[in-house]
């Protein structure tokens, strides 16, 4: 397993060299190869463990030099955030830094604990290692792209892709540490780094905007962290250790709810979603790396982790309602959305809530879908952005409503953004089937409030997507031409998100028996069959016939002899279908907009009821969970 | 009777008549009369309809959306003009603005005057209206046999 | 053999078997408005009819669309006359729709964008019905299979009673009654004309229809899982059942105005959780 500080080594390394490259080509050249280079060493890694018989594997109990750097490392961010936070007069966010460092380093020194393995590699650790490397590495390399149009686009803001480059790569690096960490120390520095990248990267424009958001986003995750700062805390006084597995097997409520905490703010759940929802303002390769393989997956993967202290407990509840109160509230949001990435972004918080219920239930079966979940969320989401994005540089809009008709301009990305919708919602794929294990799962846990949640949301959820999709496929002829500026590197990315989207769902049996189903036997022990054979027959028949039957309905009409004629306008269509006469006799351009619901669910009607209901829920369960404990 | 004469569905159109026409139309649905008993149904859409009812006379604010809305039903198909407007013009005839009856702009089939019409002379219009349709069913299906057979098609595009 | 035998039944007769309960429809709805109304016939003349009429398109995806939504209610009827999984019976079935949906969109045309866009919100509406009454079958019978249900002991309608009330709701939007005809309408004078099918022409308007009584009987078939059990007397009146319910959707279609898509959601979203959500908390509580 000597691949494993390579692992985490070289995306640092890269990250040192990609800001002092001047020349473009140079830049470009260095990013393909970093990316090519978390592949192959992701890829060695997995090679490695498979063949060792891929079981639970600790590494590192000897560590005191690492952990005075980690320490050193700690203390240099802390000091970072503080002068950006006098830089910007946060003086806030300088506090909660200064006071979880003070509280993690008087934890080190007054309970010292037992010197126990630092890195663990199992299933769960293995395919979070996997989802981040590939899909992230494919973000680089598209970013590569992006980040030349965008700055043609945006001449306003101060090229620093550089930075931009070096700082993607840094979160890799984190991101690998912290899934691969069995300590929660080493986790907690990991955990850090993934904070203050993510507020470096929302930051990038230096807008007004950005600065503020980047800032939110920086103060919740520190909330965060003080909350995983004061677990290692009580474990280390109380438990006497402060590994991850045996903190869960333990089940000390007070740490557990701590983590938990960390976890809901890390994966965006209410009240904690307006840091990821502001996210938005940075370049989209880091709002498709926030989204989709790292930043919140970490969140999730953290209570994942803990699902098995949680299953029936007061923490639990907690967690399961907090994702199953996310889920419905944000995903009845997204529809009243029209900026493409704010419908993602909301999506990607509600199905985040969904995984988080399902954590939070902790059970087999949840986890099962959860782990699921996890997976096809990554992929296709990573997708959408990307996808979106692209559009965006071309269209100079990320609006839904300007891409009414994309089918026709820009046919490759709308079939991009078309399988990575399905991917989303639609049956069979991936999330459909999750989400119909979530539903049992929740039915035989006998949490009816999560069942209405899930069913409600299911409903919101497929109108948003629903509506967007029409939108792309409108057959819709308009006199603006779009040219396809996409470069190839980012097409190659996308091109293999959307091979690995249809992959996923048409090997789903494979996924399900060799990655999913182990994965749930390490973390309980034990696992049961899920989903039964004649399940997984109806689902194969369900995805063939989704994708054979329009292919062969293609194929019969193709022949089929039809006259056109223009479409219905009351008989006063101007004959090109885009205009009509008006009542002044003149020619009208046909405008169709979108249903958007505003005053129903609109965000302002609806995010400070949310906030207010979850936060609440959050403050009375953590006291109820400190008060019972203690 | 053939397929289409038992399920003719109409579109009306008002040209520019006084409503007069119209309100015989409407009544031809209520129970008393209850065309629907020929299968008959009142669809707003040129796209389903079989027959173009049309009262009032046409003018040239309408003469366009006439023949847009009668290039939009399918084959085969046929128009009944409803009331004297429709058939000639009637008293508004040489108004400036007036064009005609509907047969200046588009082909008329059957003819029904009135002023207004009567829901009993408007059936029986319509009535009559079947057998052409029928028999225009009989060409058309020919019409599709031949220009099969010769490999022709009558497709186009349209954007 | 019996399921194989459903699934072709199922496939050969359910548009006589729609067209039938259409035309008896439209009859008695006369009837209850003092008029004669058509013969009973009269929906297969017009099927007949369209399929001879001139193929008319605006675009060329909308028929292969048209023709995969006939498809998918095909497959999700065959999954419960097979005796499938319920709950991915009604999968099938939004998937169905969507197709229907993209259909009417990819016209561009302004009423049949509005249309679509009505038809979003009704399946937003019958949506979380369609999902607690699958979770109340699994609770009430113990699986979510078909064939399970229909040969367990007791009727699942005593177990389901707000179900059944909720179900006859979200029937009379997917068998568009009024008042929650929104997104097209089988009576004239429709305020958007013929809002989905406003560009559909002859063939392809006439699959749609084939592919409503495809979902006509359904919807019926869903009906008579709440009422069929292990004995055999149970299916005289499951048939009875349904062609109960049917009546009852056109004497509602009769007296009912057409509602605004919010009074719709709202109406069918209280019902979903008066009547199912009470209904599954009631039958988790006693579990």
């Amino acid at each position: 397993m000597g691949v494993l500080p390579f692992l985490i080594g070289w995306p640092v390394l890269i990250a040192l060299i990609v800001p002092f490259l001047k020349s473009e080509r140079a830049r470009s050249v260095t990013v393909y190869v970093g990316a090519g280079g978390v592949m192959a060493l992701a890829g060695a890694l997995l090679v490695q463990w498979l063949l060792s018989g891929g079981v639970v594997m600790s590494f590192y109990e000897e560590t005191e030099l690492v952990d005075h750097l980690m320490l050193a490392g700690e203390l240099v961010l802390m000091a970072l955030i503080v002068f950006l936070s006098f830089k910007y007069r946060k003086y806030p966010v300088a506090l909660l830094s200064v006071a979880q460092t003070a509280v993690l380093i008087w934890t080190e020194m007054a309970f010292p604990v037992e010197p126990a393995s630092h890195m663990k590699v199992d299933g769960l650790a293995m395919l979070m290692t996997v989802i981040a490397a590939f899909v992230g590495s494919f973000i680089c390399i598209y970013a590569v792209g992006y980040m030349k149009a965008y700055h043609h686009h945006h001449t306003e803001y101060k090229d620093r892709t550089g930075f931009f480059l070096s700082m993607l790569f840094l979160f890799f690096g984190a991101m690998f540490g912290l899934v691969l960490s069995g300590n929660l120390v080493w986790m907690y520095f990991f955990w850090e780094i993934t904070s203050v990248v993510s507020f470096l990267l929302i930051g990038y424009t230096r807008t007004e905007e950005a600065v503020r958001n980047s800032f939110r986003a920086l103060w919740m995750n520190l909330l965060g962290g003080l909350g995983f700062a004061l677990a290692i805390t009580v474990s280390a006084a109380a438990l006497h250790t402060v590994q991850l597995e045996e903190v869960v097997q333990a089940g000390a409520p007070i740490p557990i709810a701590l983590l938990a905490l960390a976890g809901l703010t890390k994966s965006a759940q209410l009240p904690f979603s307006s840091w990821l929802l502001g996210a938005m303002v940075a370049p989209t390769p880091s709002s498709a790396l926030l989204h989709s393989a790292t930043m919140v997956k970490a969140g999730v993967y953290l209570l994942i982790r803990l699902s098995p202290a949680m299953a029936g407990t007061m923490g639990g509840t907690m967690v399961s309602l907090i994702g199953g109160f996310t889920f419905i509230a944000c995903s009845m949001m997204a529809i009243a959305q029209n900026d493409g990435k704010k419908v993602l972004a909301f999506s990607t918080i509600s199905n985040l809530g969904l995984i988080v219920a399902c954590a939070g239930i902790g059970k087999e079966e949840t986890i099962w879908a959860a782990v699921l979940l996890m997976v096809f969320h990554a992929v296709s989401k990573s997708m959408l952005f990307q996808a979106v994005g692209s559009i965006e540089n071309i269209l100079g809009s990320r609006d839904i409503e300007d891409m009414h008709g994309l089918l026709l301009r820009l046919p490759k990305l709308t079939y991009i953004m078309g399988i990575g919708i399905a991917g989303m919602y639609l049956a069979p794929f991936g999330m459909l089937i999750s989400k119909w294990v979530a539903l049992k799962a929740f039915v035989d846990a006998g949490d009816v409030l999560l069942v209405l949640f899930l069913a409600y949301g299911s409903a919101t959820t497929m109108l948003y997507w629903t509506k967007w999709l029409a939108k792309l496929i409108s057959i819709h002829h308009t006199k603006v031409e779009a040219k396809d500026i996409t470069r190839k590197d980012q097409y190659l990315s996308m091109f293999l998100h959307s091979v690995c989207v249809v992959l996923l769902c048409l090997l789903f049996p494979l996924l399900e028996r060799q990655v999913v189903t182990p994965i749930v036997l390490q973390i309980f022990g034990s696992a049961h069959e899920v989903l039964s054979m004649s399940v997984l027959t109806t689902m194969a028949v369900m995805l063939i016939s989704v994708i054979f039957v329009p292919a062969m309905m293609f194929l019969v009409t193709r022949s089929a002899r039809r006259v056109y004629v223009p479409i219905y306008m009351s008989g006063a269509n101007k004959g090109d279908n885009t205009y009509f006469v008006n009542s002044f006799g003149e020619p009208e351009h046909l405008y169709l907009s979108n249903w958007y619901l505003r005053f129903e669910f609109g965000m302002r009607h609806l995010m400070r009821p949310s906030l207010i209901f979850s936060a609440g829920l959050l403050i009375v369960m953590l006291c109820l969970i400190v008060g019972g404990a203690v | 009777m053939g397929k289409l004469a038992k399920s003719p569905w109409l579109l009306h159109y008002d040209g520019s008549s006084c409503n007069g026409c119209d309100i015989e139309v409407l009544a031809c649905l209520t129970p008393v009369y209850d065309i629907e008993r020929f299968g008959i149904i009142n669809t707003g859409d040129p796209f389903q309809a079989d027959i173009l009812l049309i009262t009032g006379g046409i003018n040239s604010q309408s003469e366009s959306v006439v023949k847009q809305i009668y290039s939009q039903m399918p084959n085969p198909k046929v128009v009944v003009a409803v009331g004297i407007c429709a058939c000639t013009g009637g008293v508004f005839k040489t108004c400036y603005n007036i064009k005609g009856g509907v047969d200046t702009v588009i082909p008329v089939d059957v003819y029904v005057p009135g002023c207004a019409a009567r829901p009993q002379a408007i059936i029986d219009g319509v009535v009559k209206a079947l057998e052409l349709l029928e028999r225009k069913r009989a060409d058309y299906a020919a019409q599709k046999k031949t220009a099969e057979g010769e490999g022709g098609t009558d497709s186009g595009t349209y954007q | 053999m019996t399921q194989v035998l459903s699934v072709i039944g199922y496939l050969l007769l359910a548009p006589f078997a729609g067209g039938l309960l259409d035309g008896a429809g439209r009859i008695v709805s006369a009837r209850m408005q003092g008029r004669k109304g058509p013969p009973l016939l009269q929906p297969f003349y017009d099927i007949w009819k369209l399929f001879t009429k001139q193929m008319f398109a605006v675009n060329s995806v909308q028929l292969l669309l048209n023709l995969s939504y006939l498809v998918f209610l095909a497959v999700a009827g065959c999954m419960l006359f097979a005796g499938a999984d319920i709950l991915m019976c009604l999968f099938i079935l939004t998937t169905a729709d969507m197709f229907l949906i993209m259909a009417a969109s990819s016209d561009s045309s302004p009423y049949s964008t509005l249309g679509a866009g009505r038809e979003m919100i009704q399946m937003m509406a019958y949506e979380p019905l369609t999902l607690l009454m699958a979770v109340g079958f699994y609770l009430a019978t113990g699986s979510f299979h078909v064939g399970t249900i229909i040969t367990s002991e007791y009727s699942a309608v005593l177990f389901l009673p707000g179900m059944l009330v909720g179900f006859f709701f979200i029937t009379a939007i997917k068998l568009r009654k009024s008042p929650f005809d929104l997104s097209t309408s089988h009576h004239a004078h429709q305020e958007m004309v013929k809002g989905i099918t406003t560009e559909m022409a002859g063939p392809t308007f006439a699959i749609m229809n084939v592919a409503e009584y495809y979902e006509m009987v359904l919807m019926l078939g869903l009906v008579a899982i709440f009422f069929i059990n292990r004995n055999w007397w149970s299916w005289p009146i499951a048939i009875a059942a349904c062609l109960f319910v049917y009546f009852l959707e056109i004497l509602w279609d009769n007296v009912c105005c057409r509602v605004k898509w919010k009074t719709l959601l709202g109406s069918c979203w209280i019902a979903t959780l008066l009547s199912g959500g009470l209904n599954l908390l009631i039958l988790m509580l006693i579990r």
